[in-house]
């Protein structure tokens, strides 16, 4: 663009139009934030001790994105009009919120909307009433729109570290229970922690270390990162291999370890982390391998756990089985079973009806075991209880005293150790389905996702291609079930949802669909991260929702996509080497 | 016969048994319900009247889904969303006006403003959605709009919840509809006659319109062939918008039919009746308006009438549990055998 003084008037009025146009849908955005509640319910939590609160941060969030948006968006060459445009859209998008609290003071709008408070207003001013508040709150809407177009303007050397410390110092705040919990149990860095962190929140004096740090740390790994890359790459193979060797084994030992760093909350965490792994694992063969959409997969997770329920349950008839792990294999086996019966009359159908078939199967599954029909077997509503433990002769699922060398005496709880059942079955699970996937089924299955009647050309046979996926899908949701069962030591049909199936849908659209790392990253993200922040809670679903929406819309192919997919999306040449590499990485995580 | 024996495969088989054993159980267990005699005829047309309120209802929400499906051959699974905005929207107003007596002292005006407000709101979600969520994908792989969709549903939901709160709101009673016609031995409530002449009026009015207008052809010519229908000078994206408009103030409106049917609204309610829906549309042929609405009435008596006729037969206890689980399982054998639906039109691989 060039800038001859004709260009001028038009210059600006694109300026101003993109600020005015993006500022408006960031106020309405900040609207809904403040109306749907979820500013009052992050407000308690703070980022920096009684400075910046979560709310406040979603709100700068907020304004920001969109002013930075509204200044890509005008593609303005000029500084001053990147300026205008930022602080144009920072201030719409203010005083829309502060037209909020304004008509809020009026009329009475929490008749109708809930969340619309006097606790709402008094955050969004700051409790500074209603005229001052104002002021600073459009004061802050056009900082930050200055804000996003100076960071915009900055050279990308700088603006990479900055924009890293400032996310790193949010994430060091929000996840200040799982870092305080875990690295509590050394001593030697309770001074640290005591400087870190408040009360509630960073320290001021935390928060300004920790962003310096970490803009440092960024700063030199974009400028020197190649350096120690091929200091690395220099070194004799040999030297490389152990080097490679010693990082395994200390991943190993940190992940046998995590229960007793973590604690009994956290612990309890990463067995839904797990559960949900094991899920989304099995959920990977149908959807990301042979690309058929279950929605159902709830139904397999459900079978599996009455299975075990009803065999194992001493208040029943037919609990003849006292021990958990012989009740296992004929849980597995139900939910085969019912996969491939499933499986049979949705072989003709594609896409959409697959979908909505599968949906009322779980459905039908989880309203017979609701119902009185059945209750005789599966309980109804009281569900079946009095599971046993997964007992291996004397090794007991009980609250045990360990004496650890160096770490000294701790409490045992079963939480903690049902950690190690899912890691197994994890493992067990991952090492199946990366085998499975390079094999010549896991290959048929990969045809038939990309082209049917191709595949069909090809010489594979669609029926058993297809069962073969179901059967083994549903039999790790059997796997997980069974698990399940057992952790909570009864079940009832009100586990077995239809948000179920939807949260181990997003967990490998997230993660990536058809890659085993990526099922990982997604259960890591969606099952963990959400638990670490509980005032999420109500909004767990909101978030998953518009996850996969944006998800779709701007990266189909997952956080941590298959390599030829990536490759497929995005044509520039990649490293070969990084994608084993990274594998081999995520296990360890 | 040796043709025959090599056409049909193994899952054939065993798709035929699944499904012709489900049918047998019907049979044995209407034949024994009708023969013990339980219900009396009265009971009987209750059930019907029950069931063309409920089926009216499931077919003016599947209409939604079978023009978006014959247009853009994709599940709108946030349609169910789409019906829950506008009668949860509506019911503050409702409920303000219930309580001052205005909706009893005058229940026309009352229940027209009621019905406008739902249907503008359900109408501006749906053109939302489709703006923000599906125009982006109109050419990316099947899958992707089906996730993004589910994506915005649940989004849609939660968003409701926290504006709205969680708890089950209770429409106002309004006397006039609470009163029974009879005709001789028989008595209807007023409310099931306005559901049942509301929703015919609605999809009376949209066969007209799709069938007499120049917009309805547009919108047949764009559901045949999208290229095509560029070609010949149709706006397609235009075309797209008013299909979601329409299908958004029909579900606006089916909402406040359900609400007034059964009182409560939520931010859930739309889940079932969308899936049930959406169960009519295949069930009479998915991509046809007239199928839908047959579709719909079909799935509304099964619904009423069948867990009393056959499931009560076969002695299975409280079966009003499992009318979802007849819905459903009338979907899957639908799917087996006859996959383009009562009405169906020719579903080619093309769209399937």
């Amino acid at each position: 663009m060039s800038q001859s003084p004709t260009n001028r008037p038009v210059a600006l009025s694109t300026a101003l139009g993109a600020g005015v146009r993006i500022g408006l849908i960031g106020g309405i955005i900040a609207v809904s934030i403040a109306l749907i509640g979820m500013l009052q319910a992050f407000a308690t939590r703070d980022i920096i001790s009684s400075v910046v609160s979560m709310s406040q941060i979603l709100l700068l969030i907020t304004f920001f994105g969109c002013a930075y948006m509204a200044v890509t968006r005008s593609g303005s060459t000029q500084p001053i009009f990147a300026l205008i445009t930022g602080a144009l859209t920072g201030l719409v998008s203010s005083v829309l919120v502060v037209a909020l609290v304004g008509l809020g003071s009026v009329v009475r709008l929490g008749d109708m909307f809930i969340n619309a408070t006097d606790q709402l207003y008094e955050l969004l001013t700051f409790k500074q009433g209603l005229v001052t508040g104002s002021l600073y709150l459009m004061g802050l809407g056009l900082a930050t729109g200055v804000a996003a177009a100076v960071i915009y303007r900055l050279p990308s050397k700088a603006r990479q570290p900055v924009v890293t410390a400032i996310v790193g110092v949010v994430a060091f705040g929000l996840l200040q229970d799982l870092i305080r919990v875990t690295l509590s149990v050394w001593e030697a860095l309770t001074p640290a922690l005591k400087f870190l962190y408040k009360a509630n929140g960073l320290s001021i004096a935390g928060a300004v270390t920790l962003f310096v740090l970490i803009a440092a740390i960024s700063y030199i790994r974009a400028t020197r990162g190649n350096q120690i890359q091929s200091g690395l790459n220099g070194l004799p193979p040999a030297s490389r291999k152990t080097l490679r060797w010693a990082f395994i084994l200390i991943g190993i030992v940190i992940v046998l370890l995590l229960p007793v760093f973590l604690g009994l909350y956290l612990s309890d965490v990463l067995d839904f982390v797990g559960l949900y792994l094991l899920m989304g694992l099995g959920l990977n063969i149908v959807v990301g391998f042979a690309g058929l959409l279950d929605l159902g997969y709830v139904a397999f997770y459900a079978i599996g756990a009455y299975t075990v329920g009803i065999l194992t349950s001493p208040e029943h008839a037919t609990g003849i089985i006292h021990n958990w792990w012989l009740a296992l294999p004929f849980g597995v086996l139900a939910a085969v079973c019912a996969g491939v019966i499933l499986g049979i009359p949705v072989l003709k159908m594609r896409g959409d009806y697959l979908a909505i078939v599968t949906l009322g199967f779980g459905e039908i599954i989880r309203l017979l075991a609701l119902s009185d029909f059945l209750k005789p077997w599966e309980g109804g509503a009281q569900g079946i209880q009095g599971i046993p433990s997964p007992d291996i002769g004397p090794i007991r699922f009980v609250q045990q005293q360990l004496t650890l060398p160096l770490l000294g005496k701790l409490q045992f709880t079963p939480s903690q150790q049902f950690f190690y059942l899912f890691l197994g079955g994890c493992l067990l699970v991952i090492f199946i389905a990366t085998r499975v996937k390079g094999s010549r089924l896991g290959r048929a299955w990969m045809a038939v996702r990309e082209d049917e009647d191709v595949a069909q050309a090809m010489g594979i046979n669609l029926v058993a291609t297809k069962l073969m996926a179901f059967g083994m899908g549903a039999s790790f949701g059997g796997l997980a079930g069974a698990i399940f069962a057992s952790k909570l030591q009864s079940v009832y049909p009100h586990s077995f949802n239809f948000l179920v199936s939807i949260n181990v849908l997003c967990i490998i659209i997230i993660g990536g669909m058809g890659s085993i790392p990526g099922v990982v990253v997604g259960a890591l993200a969606l099952v963990g991260l959400p638990e670490l922040l509980r005032e999420v809670g109500d909004y767990r679903y909101l978030f998953y929702g518009g996850v996969l929406v944006v998800m779709m819309l701007t990266r189909p192919e997952g956080l941590w996509p298959e390599a030829t997919r990536r490759r497929e999306l995005h044509e520039e040449a990649e490293p070969a080497e990084a994608g084993p590499a990274l594998a081999g990485g995520t296990t360890v995580k | 016969m040796r043709r025959f024996f090599e056409r049909t495969s193994l899952t054939d088989i065993v798709m035929f048994v699944i499904g012709g054993s489900l049918v047998a159980l019907v049979i044995i267990g209407s034949a024994a319900t009708l023969i013990s005699g339980k219900y009396g005829s009265r009971e009987w047309f209750n059930f019907i009247v029950y069931g063309v309120a409920l089926g009216g209802i499931y077919a003016v929400i599947a209409i939604g889904y079978t023009m978006v499906y014959g247009i853009l051959r994709m599940i709108n699974f946030a349609h169910s969303e789409v019906f829950m905005s506008g009668p949860l929207t509506a019911y503050f107003l409702a409920d303000a006006w219930g309580r001052s007596g205005f909706l009893d002292q005058n229940p026309v005006l009352g229940l027209l403003v009621i019905f406008a407000l739902a249907m503008a709101v359900s109408t501006m979600v749906a053109v939302l959605l489709e703006r923000i969520a599906y125009r982006p994908l109109r050419f990316a792989p099947r899958l992707v709009p089906l996730i993004t969709a589910i994506g915005a549903s649940f989004f849609l939901q939660y968003f409701f919840r926290g504006l709205y709160g969680a708890n089950i709101k209770v429409y106002p009673e309004m006397a006039v509809l609470k009163t029974n016609v009879q005709l001789g031995a028989y008595s209807i409530q007023y409310v099931q006659i306005l559901v049942i002449v509301a929703a015919a009026i609605m999809m009376g009015g949209l066969q007209l319109f799709i069938q007499n207008t120049r917009t309805g052809k547009a919108m047949r010519a764009v559901s045949e062939d999208k290229q095509t229908a560029a070609l010949m000078g149709i706006d397609v994206d235009q075309i797209i918008v008013i299909t979601f408009i329409i299908g958004g103030a029909l579900a606006g409106a089916a909402g406040v039919l359900y609400a007034l049917m059964f009182k409560q609204v939520g931010f859930l309610m739309g889940f079932i009746p969308g899936i049930k829906a959406f169960t009519a549309a295949v069930l009479g042929g998915i991509g046809n308006v007239p199928g839908a609405m047959v579709g719909g009435l079909f799935l509304g008596l099964a619904e009423s009438v069948g867990p009393n006729l056959f499931l009560d037969g076969l002695g299975i206890p409280a079966p009003y549990q499992l009318k979802d689980a007849i819905a459903f399982t009338m979907l899957v054998l639908v799917l087996i055998f006859r996959p383009t639906g009562i009405l169906g039109e020719t579903l080619a691989q093309k769209k399937a």
